[in-house]
């Protein structure tokens, strides 16, 4: 995986509540059986019109924003299925961090998976980098999550929470698979308890 | 021993490794498998060279992709892309070496819905699926959550989740359900008043007479959007109509393991004095059956009631609502009786279950769809059709005018050959509204199958209770 330690990037506006896995990859862009190459379905039917061309009145589409790096959005980001496309196809348009009031759960421990971060913050918070993404390709925003500070481009500074086992492994581009088979022994030895109490499982 | 939560009591029956952090290592005693959030996980172990842990754990189906119409046996009707899918489903299933209902066998269903059917989910389980609607496997008192395709890999290669707690929110509907008054309306019900963030950190567990009252058809409608309502999980505790739910299915255990089963599963409730970090209580007699307006599963109201205006809200609701109007071609004020639909959709893991079915032939039973209107019913797998089939349910769809399908998820989101076109507005038992989930700017409207068959008659969106 990715690491993730410092990012100074363009950040992009969406001050929308409930932004859902559906309009952020929609299903049909699910039959894939592969990681990569979502990003250009990123947010598709807000982002094309049916024959396929952009909407220039979308944020991504804008000139300012086609290379954001970071998010800012409203309440409960994410919410919806717990497809992994949404996170795949976020990082593979290139945005490593979002930033939003609240996000939805599977998705939130997705984006860890991912090399994404996802930032909670309280609303008043979000709502000032919200107005400085606003600004355009001008404003470049900071990230740092060994600090665990977003930012503005005016210096304004926010701390931000972050569980230290999923920063670690962020941090460090950890494999969690690998480290969980480092404590195999203790799995096999729960299951030979398991097996004897609880048989019919 | 201090007082515990059902959800306490099988979370710590689970912890196979707890780090200082709190960061825990939990067993996945049932994991299920579909084709469209599995490919990437099985050949992540395929690169790195590793097997599943545990097969017989294991349980797949292709569900999402699947055509429902009768002749899907032939190829042409799936699209490419869909065929890679599920047969990747069968090959990964065959060289890993794990249960498996192919499209072929009559078990094949959705996902949430064979694997109770199938005797799969216990109480007292954990059991987990790449997908968000696993909670339906809750309503036995089983803690079950959907996951990624990252931590599917990760199950299938260690059959734990690396997992921190999450808090206990106690969810109660007491007393009885007026008439008319579903398992669909008290799962809305639910999401209208916490919101779909309401639930975001907690496992629910729904309790109180009107849950204990309901079947476990309806408990499992319930659980299911649990999701909807932003949590993990929802749970209700394992009773006799459990049990009896539970007994003699395919993979419940038989005899003597059943009895030991059983003594563990008696244990399995909330103490008395255990603490919950929030609780909401609604009245069951305060339940009207409702239906969604907007774009978001919380966006609920009576069937009684008007369209809102963007007004009615505050924050950023304010231009969600507006957003959601303009999607969906509402007028406030204008009565929900009055809207009139195109298509009917009955189906889904929310609501495709034998009594969900039952319930809306019930309503349609010597009566006719309105003319020109698009209706199906797509039975959640294909044992429950064919106990409709037996039951004379078929026949009452067939006769009122709707298609008679055969198991998958089908517009419930659009994956396969059934969606909605631009502008199309359905009365759908599936478990959300969100723009596009049911076909490109279609127009979805939750309720339950009851009020989605009293809306196929007269073609508007509909109060059950008229026609009762
Ligand atoms: S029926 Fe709908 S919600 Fe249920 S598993 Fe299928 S697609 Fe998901």
């Amino acid at each position: 995986m990715e690491k993730f330690e410092k990012l100074t990037g363009i950040a992009a506006p969406m001050p929308l509540v409930n932004i859902d896995t559906d309009m952020i990859i929609p299903k049909q862009f699910l039959k894939t059986i592969k990681r990569s190459g979502l990003g250009v379905n990123l947010f598709d039917e807000m982002r094309y019109d049916r024959q396929g061309n952009e909407n220039p009145d979308f944020v991504l589409n804008q000139p300012a924003y086609r290379d954001a790096e970071i998010l800012v959005a409203g309440d409960n980001f994410g919410c919806g299925s717990s497809r992994e496309h949404a996170p795949w196809a976020i990082k593979d348009f290139g945005i490593r961090c979002v930033i939003a009031p609240s996000f939805a759960d599977i998705f939130y421990n997705n984006c860890f998976k991912n090399g994404i971060l996802p930032i909670a913050l309280p609303q008043e918070q979000v709502d000032v980098l919200m107005k400085d993404a606003e600004k355009g390709a001008n404003a470049r925003m900071t990230v740092d999550l060994e600090a665990q500070t977003v930012t503005t481009s005016d210096g304004e500074s926010f701390a931000f929470e972050v569980d230290s086992f999923k920063k670690h492994c962020l941090m460090e581009g950890l494999d969690d698979i690998g480290l969980t088979l480092e404590k195999a022994s203790a799995i096999d030895s729960f299951e030979a308890t398991i097996g004897a109490e609880r048989p019919w499982v | 021993m201090s007082p515990k939560t059902l959800y306490d009591k099988i979370w710590d029956a689970h912890v196979a490794h707890e780090a200082d952090d709190g960061t825990c290592l939990l067993y996945i005693d049932r994991h299920l498998v579909h084709e469209v959030t599995s490919p990437q996980a099985f050949e992540g172990l395929r690169m790195a060279g590793r097997s599943v842990r545990a097969p017989d754990k294991t349980i797949a189906v292709p569900d999402h992709n699947v055509p429902t119409t009768l002749d899907r046996a032939n190829a042409a009707t799936m699209t490419e892309d869909s065929r890679i899918q599920v047969e990747a489903l069968d090959k990964n299933a065959k060289d890993f070496g794990i249960h498996y209902y192919p499209v072929s066998d009559i078990r094949q269903g959705i996902v949430h819905i064979v694997g109770p059917e199938q005797g799969w989910t216990l109480p007292g389980m954990t059991v987990v699926c790449g997908d968000s609607h696993t909670a339906t496997h809750g309503a036995f008192g089983a803690l079950a959550h959907g996951i990624g395709t990252s931590e599917v890999e990760h199950v299938l290669a260690t059959q734990t989740l690396i997992q921190k707690k999450s808090k206990n929110m106690k969810v109660e509907i007491t007393g009885k359900l007026r008439p008319g008054v579903t398992a669909k309306d008290i799962t809305l019900s639910v999401i209208g008043e916490t919101g779909t963030a309401g639930g975001t950190g907690y496992v629910i567990e729904y309790c109180g007479e009107a849950i204990r009252d309901l079947s476990m058809e309806g408990r499992m409608t319930v659980c299911n959007m649990a999701i909807e309502g932003g949590a993990r999980a929802g749970l209700i505790a394992p009773d006799e109509k459990t049990y009896e739910y539970v007994m003699g299915r395919p993979h419940a255990p038989k005899g003597a393991a059943w009895e030991a089963a059983l003594a563990w599963w008696k244990t399995l409730y909330s103490d008395d004095d255990a603490h919950w970090d929030k609780v909401v209580t609604i009245k069951g007699e305060d339940i009207a059956p409702v239906v969604t307006w907007g774009t978001s599963p919380e966006d609920v109201l009576p069937i009684t009631a008007n369209v809102p205006s963007a007004s009615d809200f505050t924050g950023g609701k304010v231009g969600a609502a507006q957003r959601s109007l303009d999607y969906m071609g509402l007028t406030p004020g204008m009565p929900l009786s009055e809207v009139e639909i195109d298509t009917v959709f009955i189906g889904s893991c929310t609501n495709g279950r034998i009594e969900d079915l039952r319930a809306a032939a019930a309503v349609l039973k010597g009566r006719k769809i309105k003319e020109g209107l698009r209706a199906m019913v797509v039975p959640g797998s294909g044992l429950v059709r064919a106990q409709a089939e037996e039951e004379g349910l078929a026949d009452i769809f067939k006769e009122a005018g709707f298609e008679w399908r055969l198991a998958g998820c089908s517009m419930c989101l659009a994956m396969n050959p059934d969606q909605l076109s631009e502008g199309e507005r359905c009365a759908s038992t599936s478990n959300r509204n969100f723009e596009g989930r049911q076909g490109y700017k279609g127009r979805t409207h939750l309720m339950s199958p009851a009020m989605a068959a009293a809306a196929a008659v007269t073609g508007k969106l509909t109060d059950v209770r008229e026609m009762m």
